[in-house]
């Protein structure tokens, strides 16, 4: 197929809308050396993650194949990385805003929209113990401060974020 | 007296009195006052940042709009805490555009972040408002036969350019700190890589395979004990190793401790007092080794 000058290939749309989201500006900066590859601790213990073909993928613009699969959410966010890239990619970013992406598509794992719920019910991912609530005297410590959970649900609604949980309701 | 607003994140008051416990007799003992300020909430980590990171340093700008209003900068204890907060703080206070768009999204809450504090980890703390000289003039145990490998967790460092902590590739303060309480900071294989803890619920074979590593590692080195400053990295290598006999039929015994908890040891606080029994692992071994 012949492109007219000046049209977008489909690699380059996905890879413009990756960078264009917070956290995505520099994935086109990266030249595929390895770096992150070879920093990875995750990439040591299992084949199923590699932030380089990550990277890859995305500037190839196989959306699909990364937004739908495992291979994003398994980065340990350890930043490892970003530190050693030698062309500054912010890759472990790059990964935030490929999740981004996928949770607007409507690729969320479970344990993500249990976070998601816990922050609009309680204003936390992690509930409070009421076993630890209740021995917190015991060990000398002050009641805990209410939980400013009003203000996290006014802020989750502008920025769009509550329809997550309804959204994963509505597909049960 | 030096007072900060305490940010006490979510993972310590739901499992670890012994952290909350020691980190406030240690401070209260060396003059820095804690106020615990009401309407706190998530610090927006990782997780949340992966769902949308826009409302990660929405939510995170807020929590430092609490300290602001209370004209108090802000430690924390958790280090992913101090990784969410300060680098939002970082962020905000270096990007003006970025600053505009969560200010909108916090007007909604009725804040407005200013940039006017810093967000300290309970570490930082130590060192600019107590400092190695006075804590160790505190110290009233003998730590000497202690090997300590130490293990700050990643997002006390990186990302570097925003935490602007330690070299995030040859770093020393944690370790410094820990040999101004007498003990030994050993070197061990892979000492700066990640315990694995957040991949912990999505992929619990691999988080388990990471701290695996570290556990390996740090008793190859012939670690006494391995000090943490994370809530987080303590789960992941505490309840790891429980997690590791069922899984890998592998009995490994090393004990976790919180920076906070060895100071507090080091200053002659009874160990009694410090909710040790919340350790999956115990810490006799290391108790027998202070003097």
């Amino acid at each position: 197929m012949k492109r007219g000058k000046g049209e977008r290939t489909a690699s380059q749309a996905f890879s413009d809308v990756v960078a264009s989201h917070l956290g995505g500006e520099t994935i086109t900066l990266c030249y595929q050396c390895g770096t992150c590859a070879s920093s990875c601790p995750v990439a040591r213990v299992t084949p199923r993650f590699n932030p380089r073909e990550v990277i890859k993928l995305s500037l190839l613009g196989e959306k699909d194949e990364v937004l739908s699969g495992n291979a994003i959410w398994l980065c340990c966010s350890c930043y490892n990385c970003q530190e050693r890239c030698p062309q500054k990619v912010e890759i472990a970013d790059v990964i935030y805003a490929l999740r981004n992406i996928a949770v607007k598509e409507g690729n969320i794992p479970n344990i993500y929209s249990e976070f998601a719920a816990g922050l609009i019910d309680e204003g936390r991912i992690v509930p409070i113990s009421k076993f630890l609530e209740k021995k917190r005297p015991d060990f000398g410590l002050p009641p805990i401060k209410p939980t400013g959970v009003d203000a996290v649900r006014k802020i989750l609604a502008i920025t769009g974020f509550d329809k997550i949980k309804h959204e994963k309701e509505d597909a049960l | 007296m030096t007072s900060y607003a305490l940010f006490l994140g979510c993972t310590i008051p739901a499992r670890q009195p012994s952290y909350e416990v020691s980190a406030r007799r240690t401070l209260a003992k060396l003059g820095v006052e804690l106020v615990d300020l009401a309407n706190m909430t998530c610090c927006a980590p990782p997780p949340v940042q992966s769902l949308d990171l826009e409302t990660g340093l929405s939510i995170a700008a807020y929590n430092i709009c609490l300290a602001e209003e209370a004209d108090l900068n802000m430690v924390t204890l958790c280090t992913g805490c101090f990784e969410s907060l300060a680098m939002t703080n970082a962020m905000l206070k270096e990007n003006e555009k970025l600053k505009a768009r969560v200010n909108h999204i916090l007007s909604r809450a009725g804040k407005e972040f200013e940039g006017s504090k810093e967000v300290k980890h309970y570490l930082q703390v130590l060192l600019d408002d107590v400092g190695p000289k006075r804590l160790k003039e505190n110290v009233s145990k003998n730590l000497s036969s202690l090997k300590v490998a130490s293990f700050s967790g990643c997002h006390l460092l990186r990302p570097s350019a925003l935490l602007k902590f330690d070299d995030p590739e040859k770093p020393h303060i944690f370790d410094d700190l820990i040999e101004t309480l007498g003990a030994k900071s050993i070197w061990y294989r892979n000492k700066l890589k990640c315990c694995g803890g957040l991949l912990r619920g999505y992929a619990d074979d691999v988080a388990l395979a990471i701290a695996r590593e570290k556990i390996v590692n740090t008793t190859k080195a012939g670690a006494d004990c391995i000090v943490t400053l994370c809530p987080f990295c303590f789960l992941t290598l505490d309840l790891g190793q429980v997690l590791m006999k069922s899984t890998f039929h592998e009995e490994y015994n090393m004990p976790i401790l919180h920076y906070s908890e060895l100071l507090a040891l080091a200053l002659g606080i009874d160990p009694t007092e410090l909710a040790l029994q919340f350790h999956k692992i115990k810490v006799y071994g290391v108790l027998n080794k202070i003097g």
